[in-house]
């Protein structure tokens, strides 16, 4: 394993911390599990050199000059508006799409340069799953789970042992023999996870694995592939619209625009202080629920030159009152403005979102105003 | 009705099941493996091949175009060299087979390309190769649609083999032509009728009910 990834362990977590972060690589691995992670970490890493893909009908690009190392182990996030190429980047590295030009290596190999045995053996070390989980529709669950390794031509004991293992993994050994049309969308995408790790993979590739699901299996198929990540050290790309999913599991962000890569980072960095304008525009959902005006102008750094009015969201759930002489001097004569307040007192306390508008270059000092208070971003003054 | 009326109805029944029989087994050896070549071959296919496409796609249309009439009487000489005469039922399922067959070809080609592309790309994800593709995905998803497709064959051959009777090969629709409207005994065309559409209900809903089985799952 290389020195980046305790780098990356290492490095604090992001401000805004969510409840499932987790420092990855740093926990004590299981013995057995060890000589499995060793062999991915090898198998497991995928590059770009210098990628371009222009498909036929289309004249501009999909991608263009595409550098790219994506590590070992890592949960590697793509995100982009659409038609920014992400599929074309994720079906690069399986070749269900060929390069137009330069190289996608995947543990080291040349994935344009294989015959098709060789192409054959690749595949089988990456597994795909997809947004409508592509299962076969006249088979049962285990026989869609069975499907990689019969191809392969494993024995049957094997195949039977496998298939009850990647069943058990994902929770599904009671639905071993019922058909797909009978499951629901979690349940299917857990059939597809199952299907794309039956064969031991090294790489696993997520086209908008989540995007057909609704929040709570969004939940635990997120959590399963963490777990996969952190049990099997295998290398995870996957692309999402939703910008929570890239800070709950993944380790690094590519942010996408136009076939060219915009920007790449820890994903607390890009999303942190993104300096593309494409990544400002796929986070500007973010700041949910902000009179649009203001949404339309959210940075989320003061700008360097001029002045700007932080925005700050206190947010009252019942306990406590908002003071605003203690708001206001809090606030150190910054002549803090109301923009918009849904406040109610039901039972006595009060509840709801106050959003101030506060000229402060640096970030104030909000403690104690509110039991939940955070500042959102910073709008350039217009005076 | 006589009971040698009877005996000819049963027999012409025992003609028609024969002859539709076998050549809807030659149909169904010979019209799937044309579907899925033409599949595979067909330019957004898995094994690109225009040339081989166009050819067996105008061979195809060339037989289905050709009125099964006409193609019983041009295929004469076939049916010679391969049944070694040119009248009776063996003789009647030469042309029958080279007429279903095609007609069957496209109903079933219809059904393979209907296959969600999506499942075809995930077994090319996960390493299949294309026969691997053919006989895991394409042929196990299409076959509900093959099923009934080849019900509207056979439906349809036991409307062909009426025609039979131009080479002597009997069968219900012969019986019907030469006692019903020849010598307009309505009796008999009566009871043909019948049995005929007795004949065509039996095969759909045999065919319905397999579809429904396979696509319930
Ligand atoms: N098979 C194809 N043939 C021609 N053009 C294609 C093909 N697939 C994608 N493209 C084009 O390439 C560009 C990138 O497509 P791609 O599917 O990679 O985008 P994406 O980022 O995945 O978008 P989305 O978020 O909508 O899935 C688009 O302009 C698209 O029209
Ligand atoms: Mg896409």
């Amino acid at each position: 394993m290389s020195e980046a990834h305790f780098a990356r362990a290492d490095e604090a977590p992001p401000p805004l911390a969510s409840p499932h972060w987790t420092p990855k690589f740093v926990e004590p691995l299981m013995f057995d599990q060890s000589a499995e992670r060793e062999r991915a970490a090898r198998a497991g890493s995928i590059g770009f050199r210098g990628v371009s893909k222009v498909y036929a009908a289309s004249a501009a690009p999909a991608l263009a000059g595409i550098d790219l190392a994506i590590e070992p182990g890592e949960i590697f996030g793509v995100i982009g508006r659409s038609g920014a190429g992400k599929s074309t980047l994720l079906r690069l590295i399986n070749r269900l799409e060929t390069a137009t030009e330069g190289q996608v290596l995947v543990g080291g190999e040349d994935v344009g340069a294989l015959n098709e045995d060789r192409l054959v053996a690749l595949r089988r070390r990456v597994g795909m799953i997809f947004q409508h989980f592509n299962l076969m529709s006249a088979k049962t669950v285990a026989e869609n789970v069975a499907l990689p390794l019969v191809v392969a031509k494993r024995p049957r004991a094997e195949i039977e042992s496998r298939v009850r293992e990647a069943l058990a993994l994902v929770g599904l050994t009671d639905k071993r023999d019922a058909y797909p049309a009978r499951l629901s969308g979690g349940q299917k995408q857990r059939v597809g996870v199952a299907r794309a790790l039956v064969a031991g993979p090294d790489v696993l590739l997520c086209d908008e694995a989540t995007s057909a699901l609704d929040p709570e299996s969004t939940q635990s198929i997120l959590a399963l592939l963490k777990d996969i990540n952190r049990r099997l050290g295998l290398t995870i790309v996957l692309i999402t619209h939703e910008m929570s999913v890239i800070r709950e599991i993944c380790d690094r962000v590519l942010v996408l625009d136009r076939g060219a890569i915009a920007e790449v980072g820890l994903v607390w960095r890009v999303f942190g202080e993104p300096r593309h304008e494409a990544t400002r525009t796929l986070l500007r959902p973010l700041a949910r629920g902000l009179p649009e005006d203001v949404a339309d102008r959210l940075r989320p750094d003061p700008a360097p030159q001029g002045r700007s009015d932080a925005i700050v969201e206190l947010t009252f759930s019942g306990e406590g009152e908002p003071d605003i002489g203690a708001i206001a001097a809090a606030l150190g004569g910054a002549k803090p403005r109301i923009l918009s307040a849904q406040l109610d007192r039901i039972g006595g306390h009060t509840q709801g979102r106050l959003l101030l508008a506060v000229r402060l270059a640096s970030s104030p000092n909000l403690s104690g105003l509110a039991p939940s208070s955070k500042v959102l971003g910073y709008v350039a003054a217009d005076d | 009705m006589s009971p040698q009326m009877i005996d000819r109805l049963l027999h012409g029944l025992l003609d028609t099941l024969t002859m539709v029989g076998a050549s809807a087994l030659v149909a169904l050896a010979a019209g799937v493996p044309i579907a899925v070549l033409l599949v595979l071959t067909a330019p957004d296919g898995l094994s690109p091949a225009p040339r081989i496409n166009r050819t067996l796609a105008a061979v195809v249309n060339g037989f289905r175009a050709t009125p099964f009439i006409v193609l019983l009487v041009a295929l004469l000489p076939l049916t010679r060299l391969v049944t070694g005469t040119t009248i009776g039922v063996w003789a009647a399922i030469v042309p029958l087979s080279i007429s279903a067959t095609p007609f069957f070809a496209r109903i079933a080609e219809v059904s393979l390309r209907e296959v969600d592309a999506g499942l075809i790309e995930a077994a090319q994800a996960m390493g299949c190769r294309r026969r691997q593709i053919v006989r895991h995905v394409l042929l196990p998803e299409a076959l509900p649609g093959i099923v009934g497709g080849f019900t509207i064959t056979v439906v349809t051959m036991i409307g062909a083999s009426a025609m039979a009777g131009a080479v002597g090969a009997g069968g219900l629709g012969d019986l019907a032509i030469r006692y019903g409207y020849q010598r307009f005994d309505t009796t008999v065309m009566a009871a043909v009728i019948v049995v005929l559409i007795a004949l065509v209900c039996v095969v759909q809903f045999a065919g319905d009910v397999a579809v429904r089985r396979l696509s319930a799952r």
